[in-house]
């Protein structure tokens, strides 16, 4: 489904501020893979997603979504193949528009927009059925501000826009990061259901290695701009944090965990 | 009847010059962006408005084309600013700028009398034996509501709504297949074009088209949402958010400024010192939002501190 080769992107070359963000990563994700993605700070975690996604051009390699050479298009023309939920929960949304208003759009992700109606009516009762099954409230609050929301149900609402209509390649960069224990495991409830219900390729970073141990069929783990360790299967399920801690130090002689990844 | 004649003249000026605000409100408003190209655009039309009527170009196509030529204009900046990333304050002075030679080159020299020529307003007026006033403040209603009317519509459509959410979360945006350059752009061009037709609204209502038209009319439109903004609020019953409403406050906005700006006048003051009022009236409205919650936050703490104090106090006293 995804294919990356030999990927590369340096960040401000040739400065003082240069930094190898991402170096030759080739990664390989067969059709509904639910890989998590683990690292310590600048290992380049969320670089991939964004090279990924096309938010700055890659500096060499390719990239194949589904067959389709993905490489040199631009963000906006690579959008309708990705679902995108991002850290804070204030990108995903756009909070002076209803509830009803973003769900339109997201619906319309990488649609030719044209003059027609933003929001028809037919949608408005297919929106309030999906909002219902977030369990959350927000169907009786459609035409709500966005912005009047919190931001566990502002994460919930992006993560509904993003699989509205579905992604080839579901990407969630660290979406409970941001949000208190309780919310960010209902949040990551849901996740779990919707990715499979509808069976989405999905790579999502966590800093939670319990997260990444749990969820999934495979996790790999990244040091300064290299995927440095890539588990799936029986292997993986079996693993615990302890195993990662000393996978890591095996690899990379340093240790990984800062105090975000051991406290959470 | 003096000052009644000056302040009927006021909200017929208010309406047209509400286009413009219009115009002002789509970059500020719903692009988030100070679009400084409309001083020049402003003039602009107002100058396109006039050579075409002098020449004997049907005014009703006269204004037709001053919207056109401020489109141009506004596609001018938006190219500068999303094509080459200049920022869009820098963009829109540039523009401004160079539209201040344009101008002078479309006309030929400094200003433009059309006292000969007929206008729509004449046009209305020949027709109906309304006064100046009452016919140009008609007439400006009338492209007023349209206006509204068309701007509700397009901002409800999937373009206006991506356009609308750009200024909102311009990431999200273009996560959602959305190309943002292209949204600012139609912004930026659709605003420009309100305020070329409110520069060619202003020239055949007044008669003439001057250089100097245009300048600081970007403060004059901050000004009227502004005023707008703060009446729609204490208005009972208005809906801040009812998206209709936020535009019609802009058109009451702009005449609400001229109506001051009548009665200042009138009261005697030199009305080259319009501009520092309207300077003042922005500036104060962009201050007080921040003073107030810096007193806010002041009060908040103070009456915290109260609260410890007394339960301190009454621990004491109890202690004792």
């Amino acid at each position: 489904m995804l294919k990356l080769t030999h990927v590369s992107k340096t960040f401000n070359a040739g400065t003082i501020n240069e930094k190898r963000a991402l170096i030759d990563c080739n990664l390989h994700l067969a059709s509904g893979d639910f890989v998590t993605v683990i690292g310590g700070n600048g290992a380049g975690k969320s670089t991939l997603m964004n090279m990924i996604a096309g938010v700055y051009p890659i500096d060499a390699g390719t990239i194949v979504l589904d067959g389709k050479n993905i490489s040199r298009l631009s963000e906006p023309a690579r959008a309708q193949y990705l679902g995108r939920v991002f850290q804070d929960p204030m990108m995903g949304t756009a909070a002076d528009m209803q509830i009803v208003e973003n769900l339109a759009m997201a619906k319309r992700r990488g649609k030719t927009r044209t003059l027609a109606w933003g929001v028809t009516r037919a949608e408005k009762e297919e929106y309030a059925e999906r909002l219902r099954e977030l369990g959350l409230g927000l169907e009786r609050r459609l035409t709500s501000k966005v912005g009047l929301l919190s931001g566990g149900q502002r994460q919930a609402l992006t993560l509904l826009m993003a699989t509205l209509t579905e992604p080839k390649l579901l990407l969630l960069d660290e979406h409970t990061a941001a949000l208190d224990p309780k919310t960010a495991a209902k949040v990551l409830a849901l996740t779990e259901k919707i990715v499979d219900e509808r069976h989405l390729t999905t790579l999502m970073v966590t800093h939670n290695m319990n997260d990444a141990i749990r969820l999934g069929n495979r996790l790999i783990m990244m040091h300064e701009g290299r995927i440095i360790y890539d588990v799936s299967g029986a292997e993986k399920r079996s693993l615990t944090v302890q195993d990662l801690l000393q996978k890591f130090e095996e690899v990379s002689g340093g240790e990984l965990a800062n105090d975000r990844m051991l406290l959470s | 009847m003096g000052l009644a004649l000056a302040l009927l003249g006021a909200v017929s000026q208010g309406i047209l010059w509400g286009i413009m605000v219009l115009g002002v409100f789509i970059t500020y408003k719903l692009l988030d962006i100070a679009d400084l190209t409309v001083d020049g655009s402003f003039a602009l039309g107002g100058c396109v408005c006039a050579v075409l009527v002098v020449s004997g170009v049907d005014p009703l196509l006269a204004i037709l084309a001053a919207m056109v030529a401020g489109m141009v204009a506004g596609a001018v900046t938006g190219f500068l600013h999303t094509v080459f990333e200049i920022p869009a304050i820098l963009a829109g002075i540039l523009t401004q700028i160079g539209l201040w030679s344009i101008n002078l080159r479309i006309m030929g020299k400094s200003n433009t009398p059309l006292l000969k020529n007929a206008t729509i307003f004449s046009e209305v007026t020949d027709a109906t034996g309304l006064s100046t006033n009452v016919g140009a403040i008609i007439v400006g209603l009338i492209v007023a509501v349209v206006i509204i009317v068309a701007l509700y519509w397009f901002f409800g459509t999937e373009i206006g709504s991506a356009c609308r959410a750009t200024g909102n979360n311009e990431a999200m945006v273009r996560a959602l297949g959305v190309n943002t350059k292209v949204t600012k752009m139609i912004a930026l061009t659709l605003s420009n074009g309100l305020v070329g037709l409110s520069g060619g609204l202003i020239c055949e209502s007044q008669k003439y088209a001057d250089i100097g038209m245009g300048t600081g009319a970007i403060v004059i439109g901050l000004a009227a949402i502004v005023i707008g903004e703060v009446l729609w609020r204490v208005l009972p019953g208005a809906k801040l958010h009812a998206f209709g409403g936020r535009l019609a406050s802009a058109v009451v906005g702009s005449v609400v400024y001229f109506l001051i700006r009548a009665i200042v006048l009138q009261m005697g003051m030199d009305a080259n010192d319009m501009k520092l009022l309207s300077a003042i009236i922005v500036a104060l409205a962009l201050c007080v939002p921040v003073v107030w919650e810096r007193y806010q936050l002041r009060r908040a703490y103070a009456r915290a501190s109260r609260e410890v104090a007394a339960v301190d106090g009454s621990t004491a006293e109890g202690g004792r």
